[in-house]
C-alpha cells in the first residue's frame, strides 16, 4: 500500500485538473443530507436510521479517499466559492465602504483531503460501533440524527476557503457536542457538563470572533488563501497583525482545550463513549489544530504570536499529562491524555513544524480513536467507567485487550506504532527550532520530553489497572458484539501502521502536508536515530516506574504522608483551576452581580414606576372627578359619545379601579382632540 | 395587478374584517375563530401581493397611495413602504394568523378577543405604512388599545397591574411625540403633516435635540431601552400568548422603526450628537437584560427580559452609522419576532399543559414531551445566535458593523452573546431536563396538531433566514444605506472614528 501512495506522490509534479477532487463539496454535503433524512425518517426504519448514517457517511468516506488519491496523483488543489450574501457594492470588498461579501466556498488541498479521510473515516468507525453500544438507548435515533449533524458541520469547517464559514462550521460541531455530552440528561450532572463544554468554548469563541474582525479589517478580507498570501508578500503584519491573530487563537483555545480553557474537555466524558471518541478525540477537538495550521503563513507574520501559541500549548501538555496520572475513571485519563496529546500538536504549530502537527494529528486521531473505544467496550462489559472496579479483563476480553495494547504503545511512542513517529517529528523539530536560537523551541523540547515521560507512565498505569492483577468489579465481564470489536481492530491495524507513512526520508506524508517555505530537515544521525533512542530509553524507564509503583506497589503515591501527597493533592484537585473559575468569574456574575442588578431592578427602576403610578393615580382621581366628570365631557361634544361606547366595553372589566383608570385614558384622549381641535 | 393597492387593502382587511365579526353572533365561538383565521389569511395573502410587487433595489417609498383628507390642516392619507418597512409589514401579516391559532382555546369573550386582535393588526400595518405623522400617529394609539384590552381583561393574574402599566408607559412617551409632531407640523414652511414634506425641514440644532428627544421618548419606550423597560416584563408575562407574541414581534419593533424611520432622517444632527448615549443605553441593556433574565423564576418572564438584551443588540446596530449594524439590526428585528414569537408560544403550551410559568415546578419535560423539548432548544440556539439559524445573521452583522466603526465598544455587547447562551440552556437544562420528578410533568401531552401547524411555519423561516438571507438583506439594504447616509453625512462624527483605525 506504501508503495502505490509513494508512486502517485512523485507523480504529484505534474499537476492537472482533478475530477474526483472538483466534486468535494459532496463530502459535507452528504452527512447534512442523511442528518435531516435521519431526523424526519430515522424512527420508521428497521435500523432507527443508523443504516443511513452509515452510509452516507461510507460515502463521503470513499469520495475522501478518491479525493485523495486524485490530489496525490496529480490533479490541482480546488478553490471555488459562492457567493452567500453581500452588503454594499460588490466592488467594494472592505470594512470602509460598509459593505461586506460572505461566501460558502470549497478549499480542497492536501490539508483538507487528510482531514476528510480522518474525520469520516473516524466517523464511519464511531457510527458502526455505536450500533453495538447505544444498542438499547431510548434516544438511538436521535442520537444518529446529531452523529451525522456533527460530522457534516466538521466538514463544512474543514473544507472553508474562508473564515466566516468556517466560524459556522465551528459553532456547529460546538452545538453538536453540546447535544452528545448532555445526552443522558436525565441526570443533572451530564446536562450541567454539557451546558460548561458550551460555554467555556464560546468564551473563547469571542475571541475568535474579534480575531475574524480584527483580519477583515486589516486585510479587508475572511478568504483564508488570500489572509496567507497577504500575511506572506508581508502585506499585513505588526502589533495589529498580532493582536488578531492572538485573539483568533482565543478560539483553538477553548475548542482544542489548550491551557486555561481546557477545563470543559474531562467533563465531556459524561458523554457516551463513541461521541467522546469522535468529538472530544478524533476530530472536533482538532478543530482549532486545523485552523491554527490553515492560519500559519498568518501567524508566522504575526510577531511573538506563534511562540505564545507554542507556550501556552507546553503549558497545556504538561499539566494535562501530570493530571492523566492520578485519574481514576478511565474515560477522564483519556480526555487528560487529549489535552496532553492536543498541546502536542499545538506546540508542533507554534515552533512553526507544520508538517509534524499535522503528521501526530493524524496518527493520534486514529490511534485515541481505538483507545476511547476500546474504553467503551471496557466499560460495556462492566458497567463502570473506574478503573477501580476493573483489572484482569485481559482473560475476559481478549480482542479489546489485544487492540487496546496496540493503541496504549502508540500513545506512548513505542517504535513502530503510530504515536513514535510522529511525536518524534514533533520533539526532532523543536529541537532543531531550539537551536536555531529560539526560546520557545527550548521550552517545547525539554517540556515536550517530560511529557513524553508522564505519557508512558500513566499509559502504563492505566493498562495494568486495567488488565492485569485480579478482576475488582462484579458480575462476569463479556467481549463485547462484532460491531463494536471490528471498529477496534480496523483502528489497531491503522495504530501500528499509519505511523510508516511518515518514517523520516522515506515517508510519503512530508511531501503530501507541507508548506511552502517550509524547511524540511535532511535526515541526521543526532536528530533521527539518537533523539528517538532517547525517548525509547525515557519511555521504558517511566514503563519500569510504573510498573513498580502501580503492579508492584513498591512506591506509594496516593496515600497520605509519602513524599508524593502534596504533589497528589494538586493534581486531584486539578491545579485548582475549577475552583479559581468558579470562586473567581462564575459565582461572583451569578450571585452578587446578577442579583445586584435584579435587585436595582425590582426595588429602586420598578420603585420609582410604582411610586409614580401612584401619584398619578392620586391626580387622575381627581382629574377623572373633577375634570372629566365637570369639565371635559361636556367641553368636547366627542368626548361624551366616546365615552358612552367605552362603557360598552368597560363592563367586562371587573375591577372598580381599572375603570378609573380606562376614564382616565379616556379623558386623556379627549385632551388630545381637544389639543388638536383648538390647535 | 401592480396598480391594484395592495399595501392599503391590507391594511383595512383586518379592520373590516373585525367590523363584520361584529355582526356574529358572540356565543358562536367556532364561528368567530373560523372568521378571525380567514380574515388573517386574507391580510397575508395581501401583503403577499406586496412583497412581489416591491421593487428590490430601490430605496424609495413604494406600493403606496396618496389622498387628501383633511385639507385644511394639511392631513392627508398618505402610505408606502420601503425596504424598513416591507419585513415589519410581512412579519405582522404573517404572524397575526399564528396568533389566531394560538388563541384557539380562548373561551372567555371570544368575540371582544378576535375584534381586538384584528383591530390591533390594522393599528400595526398602519403604523409601517403610514407616510403622514397624523396618520402615523392615529395607527401607533389604534394599536395601543387593542393591546392594552388584550392583557387587561384575557391575562393572567396580575393583568390590571400590567395592563395600566403598559399603558401609562406608551401614553406618556405618545405624549411628548405628539407634541414634537405639533412643533415640526408648524415649523414646517407650508404646514403639512406629510412626511416626506417634513424631511429635511431647516431646524436650529437646539430645537432638534429637543424634537429627537421627545421622539426618542416616545420610541425609547417602546423597544424598550433600559431603564425604561421595567413596563415589558409585566406585560408581557401578564398578557394571553397571542398578546405576548405579538407584543415581543411586532409591537416592540414599532419603537425600533420609529428611530429608523422617523428619529434619524428628521434630525439627523441631533441623533448623530447622541450616539454614544444611545449606543451605550443600548449596551447597557444588552448586559443588563440578559443579567436580570438569568435570575428569572418564571419562565415567561425570562423571555421577556431576554427581549430586553435582544432590542438592545437592535438599537445597537441602527446606532453604529454602519451598513452592516443597520441592515443587521432592521434583520434582527425580524429575527428576535420569529424567534421569541416561538418561544413566547412554547411558553404558552407549557402553561396550557401545567397552568404554571414557574420554572421549578417543571423539570424533565423532555421525557414526556419530546417534541416540544426539541422545539425549545431549536428556537432556543436560534435566539442565541446559533450559525444556520436566524439569529445569527443579525447579531454577526451587527457586532462587525460596531466593529469596524468602534472597534473595541463591541466587546460587552459580544459578551451579552454568551450571557444569553448562559440563561436559555440553563432554563432548558431545568425545564426539559434532569429526572421527572411529579405526577402532572409525567403525564403532560406532547404537542398537538395545532401547535405544530402554528409553529412550523416560524421554524421553516427561522432556518430559511439562518441559512439564506440574501433575499431579505437585498430588499433591507437600499433604504438601510439611505438612513446611515442621514446618520452619517456630517462632520459630526470625528473621522478617528472610522474604519481602519485600529489601535
Amino acid at each position: 500500500m506504501n508503495g502505490s501512495f509513494f508512486l502517485a506522490a512523485e507523480a504529484a509534479a505534474s499537476s492537472r485538473d482533478g475530477f474526483i477532487t472538483s466534486l468535494m463539496w459532496l463530502v459535507p454535503l452528504l452527512p447534512f443530507v442523511s442528518t435531516i433524512a435521519i431526523g424526519f425518517f430515522g424512527k420508521k426504519t428497521k435500523s432507527g436510521g443508523s443504516t443511513i448514517g452509515i452510509f452516507a457517511v461510507g460515502t463521503a468516506f470513499v469520495i475522501s479517499l478518491l479525493g485523495f488519491i486524485d490530489l496525490a496523483s496529480g490533479a490541482h488543489a480546488v478553490e471555488k466559492a459562492w457567493t452567500w450574501f453581500q452588503l454594499g457594492d460588490p466592488g467594494g470588498h472592505g470594512a470602509e465602504s460598509g459593505g461586506l461579501v460572505l461566501q460558502f466556498g470549497m478549499n480542497y488541498d492536501f490539508l483538507t483531503g487528510i482531514m476528510f479521510v480522518v474525520v469520516t473515516g473516524i466517523s464511519l468507525m464511531v457510527h458502526i460501533y455505536s450500533t453495538g453500544y447505544m444498542h438499547d438507548d431510548s434516544r438511538y435515533t436521535w442520537f444518529f440524527t446529531a452523529l451525522s449533524l456533527f460530522t457534516g458541520s466538521m466538514l463544512l469547517l474543514v473544507i472553508a476557503n474562508n473564515l466566516m464559514q468556517a466560524l459556522v462550521g465551528w459553532e456547529g460541531v460546538g452545538v453538536c457536542s453540546y447535544f452528545l455530552i448532555g445526552h443522558y440528561w436525565e441526570e443533572k450532572e451530564n446536562s450541567s457538563a454539557a451546558i460548561k463544554a458550551f460555554i467555556t468554548t464560546r468564551i473563547g469563541d469571542v475571541g475568535f470572533l474579534f480575531g475574524i474582525f480584527g483580519l477583515f479589517i486589516i486585510g479587508g478580507t475572511f478568504n483564508i488563501p488570500e489572509l496567507n498570501h497577504l500575511a506572506e508578500d508581508g502585506a499585513i503584519g505588526g502589533t495589529t497583525l498580532m493582536i488578531a491573530a492572538l485573539l483568533l487563537f482565543l478560539g483553538p483555545v477553548g475548542k482544542s482545550a489548550q491551557f486555561p480553557l481546557h477545563v470543559w474537555l474531562p467533563d465531556a466524558m459524561a458523554g457516551p463513549t463513541p461521541v467522546s471518541a469522535l468529538i472530544h478525540a478524533a476530530t472536533m477537538v482538532v478543530a482549532g489544530i486545523y485552523l491554527v495550521a490553515r492560519m500559519l503563513p498568518v501567524y508566522e507574520a504575526a510577531g511573538a504570536a506563534l511562540d505564545v501559541v507554542a507556550i501556552v500549548a507546553a503549558i497545556t501538555m504538561l499539566i494535562a499529562a501530570g493530571l492523566a496520572v492520578i485519574q481514576d475513571d478511565i474515560k477522564r485519563v483519556l480526555a487528560y491524555s487529549t489535552i496532553s496529546q492536543l498541546g502536542y500538536m499545538m506546540a508542533a504549530l507554534g515552533v512553526g513544524a507544520y508538517t509534524a502537527g499535522i503528521f501526530h494529528l493524524f496518527t493520534h486521531a486514529v490511534f485515541k480513536a481505538l483507545l476511547f473505544l476500546g474504553a467503551g467496550s471496557l466499560i460495556h462489559a462492566v458497567h463502570s467507567n473506574n478503573m477501580s472496579d476493573m483489572g484482569g479483563l485481559r482473560k475476559y476480553m481478549p480482542h479489546t485487550y489485544k487492540t487496546f495494547m496496540i493503541g496504549s504503545l502508540a500513545l506512548a511512542g513505542i517504535f513502530p506504532f503510530a504515536g513514535f513517529f510522529s511525536k518524534d517529528e514533533i520533539l526532532a523539530s523543536s529541537l532543531h527550532h531550539a537551536v536555531d536560537g529560539s526560546p520557545a523551541g527550548w521550552i517545547v523540547f525539554v517540556v515536550g520530553m517530560l511529557t513524553a515521560f508522564l505519557t508512558a507512565l500513566y499509559v502504563t498505569r492505566m493498562v495494568i489497572k486495567t488488565f492485569f492483577g485480579d478482576f475488582r468489579g462484579h458480575g462476569e465481564p463479556h467481549e463485547s458484539p462484532g460491531s463494536m470489536v471490528t471498529p477496534l481492530w480496523i483502528l489497531a491495524i491503522g495504530s501500528a501502521t499509519v505511523g510508516l507513512l511518515g518514517i523520516p526520508v522515506i515517508g510519503v506524508f512530508q511531501d503530501w502536508i507541507t508548506l511552502p517555505g517550509e524547511e524540511h530537515h535532511a535526515f541526521s544521525f543526532g536528530y533521527n536515530i539518537i533523539l528517538p533512542a532517547v525517548t525509547m530509553v525515557l519511555a521504558g524507564f517511566a514503563g519500569w516506574l510504573g510498573y513498580l509503583m502501580f503492579y508492584k506497589d513498591r512506591i506509594k503515591v496516593d496515600i497520605l504522608g509519602s513524599p508524593f501527597a502534596w504533589a497528589y493533592r494538586f493534581l486531584e484537585n486539578k491545579y485548582y483551576l475549577d475552583d479559581i473559575y468558579m470562586g473567581g468569574v462564575i459565582r461572583p456574575v451569578q450571585y452578587p452581580i446578577a442579583r445586584f442588578t435584579y435587585w436595582t431592578n425590582q426595588h429602586i427602576l420598578d420603585g420609582v414606576v410604582n411610586g409614580v403610578a401612584a401619584g398619578t393615580i392620586a391626580v387622575a382621581d381627581q382629574t377623572y372627578d373633577k375634570l372629566d366628570q365637570k369639565g371635559i365631557d361636556y367641553l368636547v361634544n366627542g368626548a361624551a359619545g366616546l365615552t358612552g361606547v367605552s362603557g360598552g366595553l368597560l363592563k367586562y372589566i371587573q375591577s372598580g379601579n381599572i375603570q378609573r383608570y380606562a376614564a382616565v385614558l379616556f379623558a386623556a384622549v379627549a385632551i388630545f382632540v381637544a389639543l388638536l381641535a383648538l390647535t | 395587478m401592480s396598480d391594484f393597492p395592495f399595501l392599503d387593502v391590507a391594511i383595512f382587511v383586518p379592520l373590516g374584517g373585525a367590523v363584520l365579526i361584529g355582526l356574529i353572533p358572540k356565543d358562536r365561538h367556532d364561528v368567530i375563530r373560523w372568521a378571525s383565521l380567514f380574515v388573517t389569511l386574507a391580510a397575508f395573502a395581501v401583503t403577499l401581493g406586496v412583497l412581489v410587487n416591491f421593487e428590490t433595489s430601490s430605496a424609495d417609498f413604494q406600493l403606496g397611495s396618496q389622498a387628501e383628507w383633511i385639507k385644511d390642516w394639511g392631513i392627508s392619507y398618505s402610505t408606502g413602504i420601503d425596504g424598513i418597512s416591507l419585513f415589519m409589514v410581512m412579519l405582522t401579516s404573517f404572524l397575526m394568523p399564528l396568533c389566531v391559532l394560538v388563541s384557539w382555546r380562548i373561551e372567555t369573550r371570544v368575540k371582544p378577543y378576535f375584534i381586538f386582535l384584528l383591530a390591533l393588526e390594522t393599528g400595526m400595518l398602519g403604523v409601517f405604512s403610514a407616510l403622514d405623522m397624523f396618520l402615523f400617529y392615529l395607527f401607533w394609539e389604534a394599536s395601543l388599545v387593542p393591546m392594552y384590552f388584550l392583557i387587561g381583561m384575557w391575562g393572567y393574574q396580575n393583568r390590571l397591574y400590567a395592563a395600566m402599566k403598559f399603558f401609562l408607559f406608551t401614553l406618556v412617551g405618545s405624549l411628548l411625540m405628539l407634541v414634537a409632531i405639533l412643533f415640526l407640523y408648524f415649523a414646517a414652511g407650508d404646514p403639512s403633516f406629510g412626511y416626506r414634506e417634513l424631511l429635511g425641514t431647516p431646524l436650529a440644532l437646539d430645537t432638534q435635540r429637543l424634537l429627537f428627544l421627545a421622539f426618542f421618548a416616545s420610541f425609547a419606550v417602546k423597544v424598550p431601552l433600559v431603564p425604561l423597560h421595567t413596563w415589558l416584563p409585566d406585560a408581557h408575562t401578564e398578557a394571553p400568548t397571542a398578546g405576548s407574541v405579538m407584543l415581543a414581534a411586532v409591537l416592540l419593533k414599532m419603537g425600533a422603526y420609529g428611530l429608523i424611520r422617523f428619529g434619524i432622517p428628521l434630525f439627523p444632527d441631533a441623533a448623530r450628537e447622541l450616539v454614544p448615549v444611545i449606543m451605550g443605553l443600548a449596551i447597557v441593556g444588552i448586559i443588563y437584560g440578559a443579567l436580570v433574565a438569568a435570575m428569572q423564576k418564571d419562565l415567561k418572564r425570562l423571555i421577556a427580559y431576554s427581549s430586553v438584551a435582544h432590542l438592545g443588540f437592535v438599537v445597537l446596530g441602527i446606532f453604529v452609522g454602519s451598513l452592516q449594524g443597520m441592515s443587521g439590526g432592521i434583520l434582527q428585528m425580524v429575527n428576535h419576532g420569529l424567534s421569541t414569537g416561538a418561544l413566547f408560544m412554547l411558553v404558552g403550551m407549557l402553561y396550557d399543559r401545567r397552568h404554571t410559568r414557574q420554572i421549578a415546578d417543571f423539570g424533565g419535560l423532555g421525557k414526556s414531551a419530546p417534541i416540544i423539548a426539541g422545539l425549545f432548544l431549536f428556537v432556543a440556539l436560534s435566539s442565541i445566535g446559533l450559525p444556520g439559524l436566524n439569529g445569527f445573521v443579525g447579531e454577526f452583522l451587527i457586532l462587525v458593523g460596531t466593529y469596524v466603526r468602534y472597534s473595541w465598544w463591541v466587546v460587552p455587547a459580544t459578551f451579552g452573546v454568551v450571557l444569553a447562551a448562559i440563561y436559555l440552556l440553563w432554563a432548558y437544562q431545568r425545564v426539559f431536563q434532569g429526572p421527572l420528578t411529579s405526577e402532572p410533568n409525567r403525564t403532560m401531552p406532547d404537542i398537538n396538531v395545532r401547535e405544530v401547524i402554528m409553529l412550523a411555519p416560524l421554524l421553516a423561516l427561522i432556518v430559511f433566514i439562518g441559512v439564506y438571507p440574501k433575499p431579505f438583506l437585498d430588499r433591507i439594504n437600499p433604504s438601510a444605506e439611505k438612513v446611515v447616509r442621514q446618520l452619517n453625512d456630517s462632520s459630526v462624527i470625528p473621522q478617528e472614528g472610522l474604519a481602519g483605525e485600529v489601535p
